[in-house]
């Protein structure tokens, strides 16, 4: 068994009596209206013992488990206390699940963004499980006077076998709870894991299908308002004025003011990316009635000016000077600006060997250039947020995946200690990066505060897509030069984009090639941008594996047996340092999507393309099948092989793959969002196509390496192969290369029907 | 403002509101019926899809001056404990991720199979095509609607 080295913060351990002076506690009944079924209310217990900040145990044995990330629908609500539960070593069936507050004194990284909600939670979430099954134990031990290490856990019941005593956890629990916190627990080995590994329903599934209310745009107090909000139409402008009183007589209307997102001297965090900082509110009596004041609004806007601000780095990285230029842009003049970037030299960023040289004396050189443009994350539920603030105190409701950062704000923006702010996480209708920037919480909780009463502010879809916080249009230009026998020589990658770069210089073909070479520009703009579902790999990605595509081909090779060549290179005989991932997990991928998809046998009139990506610490292959059906490219079959180490909740990770499979044959088929003098020149999902039902692959296979590692992140590492996979297959299917995204376009040029 | 009488979920209710005012926004603001959920207000997305006398309809498109008269379904009164087949369907199969289009889905599901218990492939396609499900759950919607369909 594996004793571990604990490093986890004591403080999350602290028992709750010593923390429930703070009013904090409130929070746990935040949601207590919803019902609890029959068979629930039965096993309710009369009293909780808290055995720590993730678990609480009724003396019935009923269990309590704190799930601590926002959930935004990769179900780390149910994989989270999954991994708890297994260390404890209780049955699921007695698990009840709630949604933990933010309280960073009690939980560590309540944070969900980068796939590393499993990964980083892996350690904490077994320990604190284990540490609890530990005191479970001891107090056993002290009751029936028998040493602890004689004593077994089974499914949430204690046994001293040598005296025959049993006893369930209920009974030990409030002994438990009172007992020392034991300072070093033994975590289960990976071959003992009951719960892990297995396939559980999502914890909230049934209160999803009976629509009761799990978001926070649900969410609604006796006195509450409605608000809704008037931003800029484009970006590069700002807020002149506003009249009043052009709504101020419509029904329902009782209060129209603008507000100003930070404080002057406030010092931007990294999540802090806010296009309009000054916006007018309406607030009034229902939602439909704000929106339609909004509608009739008299407001003026003028050009905003260059404005320059500092802000935090990511994870303790250094700080960054932003400069948001004046000016009201154009995607024509961003692509134009983009091909003068390609023709100049970029920084760089990565050189191995002598690329320039290999060039010179090359026989032959390949030179493609792929682009991408900006997308509207989309998320379902759009951005609203509820809020109460009254005098020094508030309560703030809404859809974030990063609390700890909107803290800050909210603490500096509405002159409130964070001591006094209560920030209770919602479901929320999706995120993709998008909810990370949650200036939506600090534009509710100034509304609140100025009419001193709860509210509910609402975006429209409008807002919504109009609001920025995109994923950034982008350009890579990949070259190779081959020699008279079409060997590799040498590779040179140059990214950029608007306003950054997606380029990842260390990772793959990196290290696989003797002479290489990587830069990068960018160009700044004051269109907002933000983390996008694998932010960067989900554009380099598509541009990488679709230009290893047309090498293989130009070197008479399978793309597979190409990739794999270049993998042992860098398995064995790696060049240069640095390179960020291990050669042999990319090459497991990719042999077990070749072996899954029976790859070199298609299916009669099937055309497949392949692609596989590496990033947030998970490895996936991907094949694509596309076929052509009365003139229209449909997507056959896709086949997913992945390795993410051990994985929590299969079926659940099966969901996610084939959502994320799903997302990016819809983004790189219709994804596309551009600007004319400033303004997006879609707003709904009248103009903004999204993928549906009739696009959707007609089936997905995922299959998982089988693994002992530790577990890393799903919710990403889907999403980037599949953009090339498709291309790849499209480009069988109708022999012209994708270039440039969205696909549509060029096939419907190709007399296809998109 | 104006009185209106609603039929919802079998009971009668009464609202005031302006006569222009979608049945969406008297479930979820008037009527705390908010399982019926907002995505676009223009009839592009379905997650406000409701039953009006049976049918899937819009609620976001719907003004609440055209719903008198009418039997109104919302995903709170599709069955009495969340149990039509087309929500254990869901459950068997644990559709959602974030969950928030599947109220819409769900209508439209039922809808759907109370007009065509013996829906095809295309018959699903073409009438859960006006949901759009962001997290791209469509497969697992389109097995549960075959699903439901058997145990109708
Ligand atoms: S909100 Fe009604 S269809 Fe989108
Ligand atoms: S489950 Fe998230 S939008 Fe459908």
């Amino acid at each position: 068994m594996a004793t571990l080295d604990k490093k986890l913060d004591r403080r999350s351990f602290l028992k709750v009596s010593a923390l429930a002076g703070g009013g904090m506690v409130l929070s746990f009944s935040w949601l207590a209206g919803c019902k609890p079924t029959p068979e629930q209310a039965l096993e309710m217990p009369k009293e909780w013992f808290e055995l720590n900040s993730y678990i609480k145990i009724g003396e019935n044995g009923a269990v309590t488990l704190f799930s601590p990330n926002p959930e935004f629908g990769s179900n780390v609500k149910t994989s989270m206390p999954m991994i708890l539960a297994d260390e404890l070593d209780v049955d699921w069936k007695m698990v009840m699940v709630e949604q933990a507050d933010f309280w960073p004194q009690r939980f560590e990284r309540q944070f969900t963004g980068g796939s590393q909600g499993i990964r980083q939670g892996w350690i904490p979430l077994r320990t604190a499980g284990a540490t609890a099954r530990q005191m479970l134990v001891n107090a056993a031990a002290q009751t029936w006077k028998v040493p602890a290490s004689e004593i077994t856990s089974t499914a949430g019941v204690l046994e001293h076998k040598a005296s025959s005593k049993k006893a369930g956890y209920g009974e030990m629990a409030s002994l438990a709870a009172t007992l020392e916190v034991p300072e070093d627990v033994t975590l289960k080995e990976p071959k003992d894991f009951k719960i892990i590994g297995t396939s559980k329903k999502n914890v909230d599934i049934e209160k999803i299908v009976s629509g009761k209310p799990l978001f926070s745009i649900d969410h609604k107090v006796e006195g509450m308002k409605y608000a809704a909000i008037v931003h800029p139409p484009a970006f590069g402008m700002k807020l002149k004025s506003f009249d009043k009183s052009s709504v101020s007589g419509m029904p329902g209307i009782l209060d129209v003011f603008s507000i100003n997102l930070f404080k002057d001297d406030y010092g931007r965090n990294f999540f802090d990316t806010t296009t309009f900082p000054e916006i007018v509110a309406i607030v009034g009596n229902s939602t439909w009635e704000v929106m339609q004041a909004k509608k009739n609004l008299a407001v003026e806007w003028e050009n905003a000016p260059e404005s320059n601000f500092e802000v935090a780095g990511f994870g303790g990285r250094p700080n960054t000077k932003m400069t948001v230029p004046a000016g009201l842009e154009n995607t024509n003049l961003h692509k134009e600006r983009m091909a003068e970037y390609i023709q100049k030299s970029g920084n760089v960023v990565r050189r191995d060997g002598d690329p320039e040289g290999m060039f010179k004396k090359a026989a032959k050189i390949i030179e493609k250039t792929y682009a991408a443009p900006f997308l509207a994350h989309n998320t379902m539920e759009p951005m609203n947020c509820f809020a109460d603030v009254k005098g020094d105190r508030a309560v703030i409701y809404g859809p974030t995946q990063a609390p700890e950062f909107i803290m800050n704000t909210l603490s500096s923006s509405l002159g409130i200690p964070k001591e006094n702010i209560q920030i209770n996480l919602s479901r929320m209708g999706g995120g993709f990066g998008r909810r990370a920037y949650s200036h939506h919480l600090t534009e509710a909780a100034l509304i609140s505060q100025k009419i001193q009463a709860p509210v509910k502010m609402v975006y429209t879809r409008e807002d919504d897509m109009s609001s920025g916080v995109y994923r950034p249009t982008y350009s890579a230009t990949y070259r190779a030069a081959l020699d008279e026998n079409n060997n590799l020589l040498a590779l040179h990658v140059k990214a950029g984009g608007i306003p950054e770069t997606p380029l990842h210089a260390n990772r793959f073909p990196a290290g696989a090639i003797d002479h290489y070479l990587a830069e990068s520009w960018q160009i700044e703009s004051n269109i907002t941008i933000g983390a996008f579902r694998a932010p960067r790999s989900n554009f380099i990605a598509a541009a990488e594996q679709s230009f290893l595509d047309e090498l293989a081909e130009v070197m008479g090779k399978d793309p597979i047996d190409f990739r794999l060549e270049l993998l042992k290179r860098a398995e064995t005989n790696p060049v240069g340092e640095n390179n960020d991932y291990d050669a042999k997990r990319y090459a497991g991928v990719l042999e077990l999507v070749r072996d899954k998809s029976n790859w070199n046998t298609p299916a009669p009139e099937v055309h497949r393309g392949v692609s596989a990506y590496f990033c947030h610490n998970s490895y996936v292959a991907e094949v694509v099948d596309t076929k052509i059906v009365d003139s229209k490219p449909v997507v056959e079959k896709v086949y997913a092989a992945v390795d993410c180490g051990i994985v929590i909740n299969p079926d659940a990770a099966i969901n996610m793959g084939e959502g994320a499979i799903i997302d990016g044959i819809g983004n790189a088929f219709f994804g596309e969002l551009t600007f004319e003098n400033g303004v997006p020149s879609k707003t709904n999902f009248d103009k903004y196509r999204m993928i549906r039902q009739k696009e959707t692959p007609k089936s997905i296979e995922v299959h998982f390496v089988d693994s002992k590692e530790d577990p890393t992140g799903l919710g990403e590492p889907f999403f980037p192969p599949v953009f090339a996979a498709l291309a790849n297959s499209l480009y069988k299917a109708t022999g012209k290369r994708y270039y440039e995204q969205p696909f549509a376009p060029q096939l419907e040029m190709q007399n296809l029907k998109m | 403002m104006a009185t209106f009488n609603l039929t919802i979920n079998g009971t009668s209710k009464q609202v005031d509101v302006d006569p222009s005012t979608p049945v969406l926004w008297v479930l979820r603001d008037h009527l705390d019926l908010v399982g019926t959920k907002f995505g676009c207000g223009i009839a592009q997305c379905g997650a406000c899809t409701i039953h009006l006398d049976g049918n899937a309809v819009r609620s976001c498109q719907l003004p609440v001056s055209a719903a008198e008269g009418a039997s109104i379904t919302t995903i709170e009164g599709l069955s009495e404990n969340g149990d039509h087949p087309v929500q254990k369907a869901w459950m068997e199969h644990d559709v959602p991720q974030c969950g928030y289009c599947q109220a819409g889905q769900i209508m439209t599901a039922a809808a759907l199979l109370q007009q065509n218990p013996n829906p095809s492939e295309e018959d699903i396609e073409n009438a859960m095509n006006g949901n759009i499900c962001r997290c791209g759950t469509y497969l697992r919607i389109k097995a549960a609607v075959k699903t439901a369909a058997q145990n109708l």
